[in-house]
């Protein structure tokens, strides 16, 4: 749930998984627990305005346009936590989804490689990042500037012009439902599991040392550069599967289509309970921080806020959010 | 740089390594490398291009960078106020201030005195909202001026019901676009002395050195009893308020404003800083620098679009060149010292 807790690993003892979850939910940070309470909030004020929230159809489109937020939210956790930060992330979504598509062409037996294409180009362009960031030893958030610039030029040269199709298989079972489940929300659990996971894997536990202090993990013989690309390369393998959700749910590439994302990742991140400055949080806050998000902008849509005064009433709820996400978060460092 | 001798032993051996010392400062001096990019990409232009390195097209490249050096003016005071300081909402500040001085003047001379101060006023209290937002609300400031780009938006399109109107007064007009002096428009003079201002501001008052010491170590600042919020507050006002005056002059050299008249100067202001030499971790840079980072920008990208490479190309090529262009001296130490 949040950082390296250790688990009583050996002792398989039902008493000891009991004491560990207790040591787990008194560790885990008023934050993280703050962003699942602005994430009740966000669903019942979106069920209140919104009266057919908890229908299969509304839950199915609600949930398939979740998805690649959340992924994308994901993928900045990682680097994130890392120590860094990815403003890129939706560049490389966007030429990992038009690759695809260019790719695929509408063909169902080419269904696979194209899914594979799009997480290959991801964790190319995060190769890339991870590359100048820790060998040239130059600022994240600069380098991925740069680079996002590269990545989106990249991304109108494979693909000028919006077109193309992908199978229609995909896009059919994306809006599927599973045992009276949405694809979507089956999805959602997914991307939770794959989180569960990762964090079990030394580069993620790794990626948590490097972020909380890089000095320390090196004279800990942690493989500093090495874990920091390794971070990059998951973050962009991980907006590559972001780019094959993007294409099941529109059909159609676009050499735009993720570049709005990098900074809603970012403020997904927050909210959800993660530090900027590295070493603490968890992609379950990043999942949460990223539906929050959504929810909020869906409430006021279905809200009847004025068309001329809803970015307003997003921007302040939005800022609320933030500030109470970041309010809980108890800093190492005292802060000024 | 490469050329450095081992001082010879004996009497004079002083004078040479210290000689020695200072060219292989300067030639790691960040401004000096961003003008000997800038003067390099000149040359190639006017060598691809002849005409380029004319006296008209560099006036007129400096014209275009004064927008973005007074943009990045503010976004150098954020920054150097350390604790991760960045205003990512600049751009849209901009184009806020672009589009409230618009409406006021209608073009007409009558209206320039408030179409100035009333934008520059409310850009003061959305710079109030960023400060007290990341010192009281404890928001980091990346999120919190993102968040404030979106509230911004909303007052925009409150304001115009999505609709922009009015028009630059002529006086602001002749300002930026006429000729002063010397065939330079009055608008390089008016940057020249915010060059200075901001300079002075820096290094010659409380409030510039108190921005260092908190820059340099929010803690030792406290302690050594500077005012550390009201410091943090003053910045993102600045931050603001420069940003909206950029917008004004922007709006002045297009005359009539559009609803994203601004909005893609944030990355480049923040890229104009760090090219300049100042440390994204705050304390240490200065103004100059960003001056010179601005006009770099600008050459680069003139550059980019008289090579006629289609805009593809021309992004790709612009984000190769930023990356080469740090790799000179944004580098961090090694962990390994």
């Amino acid at each position: 749930m949040t950082d390296i807790v250790p688990a009583g690993r050996g002792r398989a003892a039902g008493q000891d998984r009991l004491a560990g979850l207790v040591a787990a939910v008194r560790q885990a940070r008023m934050s993280t627990w703050m962003v699942v309470a602005l994430l009740v909030v966000a669903v019942a004020a979106n069920a209140s305005v919104q009266s057919n929230f908890f229908t299969p159809y509304a839950m199915t489109s609600t949930t398939a346009t979740l998805v690649p937020l959340v992924l994308v939210a994901l993928a900045q956790a990682v680097v994130v936590i890392g120590g860094g930060i990815d403003l890129s992330i939706g560049a490389s979504v966007t030429v990992a989804s038009v690759t695809a598509v260019v790719v695929m062409d509408g063909r169902e037996d080419r269904l696979l490689v194209g899914a594979l294409v799009a997480i290959a180009v991801g964790a190319a362009c995060g190769l890339v990042n991870g590359l100048i960031i820790a060998l040239l030893r130059l600022q994240p958030i600069i380098v991925t500037f740069a680079t996002s610039s590269v990545f989106a030029g990249a991304a109108l040269l494979v693909l000028p012009t919006p077109g193309g199709s992908v199978p229609a298989t995909i896009t059919r079972g994306y809006r599927d439902t599973l045992l009276g489940v949405p694809a979507g929300a089956w999805l959602l659990l997914a991307t939770l599991a794959l989180w569960f996971l990762l964090s079990r894997t030394r580069l993620v536990r790794h990626v948590y040392a490097v972020g909380g202090d890089p000095v320390a993990s090196y004279a800990s013989l942690i493989p500093v550069a090495r874990v920091q690309v390794l971070s990059y390369v998951l973050c962009g393998a991980l907006g590559g599967v972001a780019a094959v959700a993007l294409l099941a749910n529109s059909g159609s590439g676009d050499p735009f289509v993720g570049l709005g994302m990098t900074l809603d990742s970012v403020a997904a991140v927050v909210i959800g309970g993660i530090a900027l400055s590295g070493g603490r949080g968890s992609g379950v806050g990043a999942v949460a921080g990223a539906i929050t998000l959504a929810l909020i902008e869906n409430s006021i849509f279905f809200a009847d806020v004025p068309t001329n005064y809803r970015p307003l009433v997003s921007g302040v709820v939005i800022i609320a959010a933030l500030a109470l996400s970041a309010f809980t978060m108890t800093d190492r460092r005292r802060r000024r | 740089m490469s050329t450095v001798t081992r001082p010879a032993p004996g009497v004079g051996a002083a004078p040479a390594a210290e000689r020695a010392a200072r060219l292989r400062r300067v030639a790691r001096d960040p401004i000096v490398i961003a003008g000997a990019v800038t003067v390099a990409l000149v040359v190639v232009g006017e060598l691809v291009s002849p005409g380029f390195a004319g006296w008209g097209q560099i006036v007129n490249m400096l014209r275009v960078a004064s927008f973005l050096g007074v943009v990045a003016a503010g976004q150098t005071i954020v920054i150097l106020s350390g604790g991760g300081g960045i205003d990512l909402s600049v751009g849209k500040v901009a184009t806020f201030a672009a589009i409230v001085g618009s409406r006021i003047m209608q073009g007409d001379d009558a209206g320039v005195v408030a179409g100035v101060v009333v934008p520059l006023a409310a850009c003061a209290l959305i710079g109030l909202g960023n400060g007290l937002g990341v010192t009281l609300l404890r928001i980091p400031p990346f999120v919190m001026t993102l968040g404030m780009t979106g509230v911004v938006y909303g007052l925009i399109m409150v304001y115009t019901n999505g609709r922009a109107d009015g028009r630059a007064a002529p006086a602001l007009t002749t300002l930026v676009n006429g000729e002063l002096v010397l065939g330079l428009p009055g608008v390089l003079f008016l940057w020249a002395a915010i060059a200075v201002l901001v300079t002075w501001l820096l290094r010659r008052t409380t409030f510039g050195w108190r921005l260092f010491a908190v820059g340099a170590s929010p803690e030792a600042a406290e302690l050594s009893g500077v005012p550390v919020r009201r410091t943090v507050i003053l910045a993102y006002v600045a931050g603001s308020v420069f940003a909206g005056l950029g917008g004004l002059l922007l709006v002045g050299y297009t005359e009539s404003v559009m609803l994203n008249l601004a909005d893609d100067y944030t990355m480049p202001a923040i890229a104009a800083v760090i090219i300049g030499g100042t440390l994204a971790a705050g304390g240490v840079g200065g103004y100059l620098g960003t001056a010179v980072g601005a006009v770099t920008l600008t050459v680069l990208t003139s550059l980019l679009t008289t090579l006629d490479i289609g805009s593809a190309w021309r992004t790709v090529v612009n984000g190769v060149v930023l990356v080469a262009l740090l790799s000179f001296y944004g580098r961090q130490k090694r962990l390994r010292a």
